[in-house]
């Protein structure tokens, strides 16, 4: 992975003394709460209910088991012993005092972290594929890319005060698994005609209040080209973007409000300046940042370990396990294991101290020292051997880290909500927790399948419900906490956004409504059809009779 | 007098800012004497007698484009760009595009709500004159917050102060 170099360590290092001097002048009293919220946030530094709450960037979800090891320190010193893994693949303390912030920012740059433009309306963490350089269907390694934009981004000062917040991904393979249709800029690697590196550019997607599908902007970007061609459309942005109107500040609205053919035409109208510059990339610096992501040192390994296959043969909850949470891997004898913070007992996405390390010992002994965090809100060991896999599985099962169902139903993604968050309507983990317990058996899991379910506590859908399969989002009744149910949302290749069903739910029917909905599929499915695929062929009539019943549907339709 | 770091240093400075009220037409208006700052609209209104005139400069506020003024720069010695808050960074771009695509050569004026944590980015964007508002900041803060000029050493993106990225500037270890 990447390592810093001098200059990049000296940035970090300016940033923490720069941040305790900020902080130190909000203190005595020399900074107004208006003029520290914004610093705070480009620092990652939210006020929350209870405590101030601190988001540490984790560049396209990419760890060392050092940097793992000091996470858990963190949470230990100066959390309540667990931290958060975040729907954008970074990691978050819930209760940290603001006048230690600068401490552990200093400790995290010893380790070459921070928390730069983890939030506030700048560039924020640019996100990728959990899966970069191990997954079969990669044609393009994502993370020299995302490096690259990294450093362009940090404290880039055009940038620093957009209309709103602005989120990069990039993908480089067949699947989709970085969302990039709902980024304000989305990137898809590929090579033109003649075998040539560049990309794909999205633009204008987003979730929030009003989500949108990002629209294409042009199909092919040359590399060299890729910095100067995202400081147009920032440049464009950061001109004509709405400021009069937090809801109607995302590019997605200046895109729409221009349509796609008229903003690409003043986008490509202002990269005629810029095209060729100095930003321009050089084939040099790519290879050197290129060069800290090289192939690890992997073994000659037949494809199929027989002990492993022995193994699922011998002990029915290794194989269950091995089935949803191992996935493959493009050398041979090599499995990617998917680590699930989706233990029932928990709040989806939390991990305690105590795992932290033991993840980052397992990292030390089979997976090259590396981990990564998923925008599910999930950890990987992206390079296990398969003869290593039953040693991963015991340790894990023995901490809680082997739920057996990635993938699945319980597997949810859900945002921290009304427990931590001040914007929230309602809280999202209770609902989380409740649909967790009421699918807690695993071969009924099995039998329903890949299956989507997010949850965000209010619209501004940090819990990515828009693109669930399922999605639940909080509402707020007459100051009551609600939840509405969409179907028919997806991430991915297919990116779609849900529909909502009908009226609202109180919490305590959210079990029995989402079994409701799980019924309708299971009796409406066609041989081999996931959930989302019954869905797209029935529509949701089905699923509203099954829901709310005949009479009520017919209500509806004859009010309507 | 009101205060402004140049270049680095804090100066004093007699510019005037002029404000028009909604009842005064540009056209009509006579100009005061001494340094002076005018808005758009009386630049535009006067530039026949004023252009070329080393104590006015004009002013810009956020929602205002530069491209107005593309024609006019030769005559222009100083120009002013408004915050109206500190978070609206649109005069980032129109400094940047003063300097770059227009290559304006005379000063550059952030005014209005500016404040110390920002100075280094407006510095990188192109300006050269950093005026807070006045009452701000003690004449002792001030010089303090020229620190904030100097945030960051080496910063990875070229922008006008430092018209080069890192890795054309320097030949990093792989
Ligand atoms: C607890 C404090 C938090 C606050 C105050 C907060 C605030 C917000 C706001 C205001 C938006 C809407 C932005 C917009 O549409 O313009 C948003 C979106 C989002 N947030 Fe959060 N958030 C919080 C925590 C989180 C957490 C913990 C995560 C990850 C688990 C997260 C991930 C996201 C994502 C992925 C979006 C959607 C981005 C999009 O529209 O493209 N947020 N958040
Ligand atoms: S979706 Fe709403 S409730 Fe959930 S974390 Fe985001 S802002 Fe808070």
């Amino acid at each position: 992975m990447y390592r810093y170099d001098p200059y990049d360590q000296k940035i970090v290092d300016e940033r923490v003394a720069q941040f305790r001097d900020q902080t130190r002048r909000y203190l005595a009293g020399e900074l107004t709460d208006d003029e520290f919220r914004p610093l705070r946030l480009q620092n990652g530094l939210y006020i929350q209910r209870h405590a101030p709450m601190l988001r540490v960037a984790v560049p396209y979800g990419l760890l060392s088991s050092t940097q793992v090891r000091k996470l858990a320190h963190i949470a230990r010193t100066h959390d309540k012993g667990y931290a958060h893994v975040t729907t954008r693949q970074n990691f978050q303390f819930n209760w940290p005092e603001l006048k230690v912030v600068p401490e552990i920012l200093a400790e995290l740059a010893t380790v070459e972290m921070h928390a730069i433009q983890t939030s506030g309306a700048c560039i924020r963490n640019i996100t990728s594929d959990p899966f970069a350089g191990v997954a079969g269907d990669e044609y393009i390694d994502p993370r020299p890319w995302c490096e690259v934009l990294r450093q362009w981004s940090t404290f880039h000062p055009e940038f620093a005060f957009l209309p709103r917040k602005f989120k990069i991904a990039v993908n480089g393979a067949g699947q989709d698994r970085a969302v990039i249709q709902c980024h304000d800029i989305g990137l898809e690697l590929k090579r033109d005609a003649a075998g040539e590196i560049g990309f794909r550019v999205l633009v204008g997607g987003g979730m929030g209040r009003t989500p949108i599908i990002g629209e294409e902007i042009t199909d092919f970007v040359p590399w060299q080209h890729i910095i100067t061609y995202c400081e147009a459309i920032l440049r464009v942005y950061n001109r004509y973007g709405r400021r009069d109107n937090l809801y109607k500040a995302r590019i997605k609205i200046l895109v729409k409000a221009l349509g796609i053919a008229e903003f690409k035409r003043q986008v490509e109208a202002e990269w005629e300046f810029g095209k060729n510059g100095p930003n321009t990339l050089t084939e040099a610096e790519v290879a050197r940042v290129a060069g800290h992501f090289t192939t690890p040192a992997y073994e000659t390994l037949p494809a199929e370990d027989a002990g492993y296959a022995a193994q699922r043969s011998a002990n029915p909850a290794f194989a269950a396990w091995a089935r949803r949470n191992v996935l493959a891997h493009k050398v041979p004898g090599y499995a990617i294991v998917v680590l699930s913070l989706k233990d029932p007992k928990r709040a989806p996405g939390d991990i305690t101290a105590e795992q932290l390390d033991l993840v980052a010992d397992w990292a030390d002994a089979y997976s090259f020292g590396e981990i990564r965090a998923t925008h599910e809100q999930n950890l990987v060991l992206a390079d296990v051997r398969q003869s290593d896999l039953f040693a991963v599985w015991e340790k894990a099962r023995a901490t809680g880290l082997a739920t057996p169902t990635f993938g699945l139903l319980t597997d949810i993604i859900c945002c921290p909500g009304g427990d931590f968050c001040a914007l929230a309507n309602a809280k999202s983990i209770p609902i989380a927790n409740a649909i967790q317990a009421r699918f807690d058996d695993l071969d009924h899991l099995y039998d329903i399948g890949d299956i989507e379910l997010n949850i965000s506590g209010c619209m501004n859908s940090c819990g990515h419900h828009h693109v669930g399969h399922i999605g639940i989002l909080g509402v707020d009744k007459n100051g009551e906490e609600w939840y509405q149910v969409s179907l028919g949302g997806s991430q991915g290749n297919n990116t779609s956004i849900g529909k909502v069903i009908g009226r609202s739910f109180a919490a305590a029917e959210m079990p029995d409504v989402i079994s409701k909905i799980i019924d309708v599929y299971l009796a409406q499915r066609q041989a081999g059809e996931r959930f989302i695929e019954t869905v797209r062929r029935t529509g949701l009539d089905p699923f509203k009779l099954g829901v709310y019943g005949e009479a009520a549907v017919k209500e509806r339709k004859h009010n309507a | 007098m009101p205060k402004l770091i140049k270049n680095g240093q804090v100066i004093d400075d007699a510019a005037q800012i002029l404000v028009l009220d909604e009842t005064q037409a540009p056209e009509a208006l006579t100009l005061p004497e001494g340094p002076l700052f005018v808005p758009l609209a009386v630049w535009q209104a006067h530039k026949g007698q004023i252009s070329g005139r080393a104590s006015v400069g004009v002013w810009l506020d956020s929602h205002e484009n530069v491209d107005e003024i593309a024609d006019d720069l030769e005559g222009i010695t100083a120009i002013a760009l408004n915050f109206p808050k500190f978070t609206d960074g649109r005069a980032y771009s129109a400094a940047a595009l003063l300097r770059s695509r227009y290559g304006f050569k005379g000063e550059i004026r952030a005014i209005g709500d500016v404040l110390r944590d920002q100075f280094f980015f407006m510095q990188r964007c192109g300006f050269d004159a950093i005026q807070p508002k006045a009452g701000k900041y003690s004449d002792a803060q001030l010089e303090e917050a020229l620190a904030s000029l100097k945030d960051f050493s080496t910063p990875y993106q070229a922008a006008i102060d430092q018209p080069e990225p890192l890795f054309r500037r320097t030949q990093r270890a792989a």
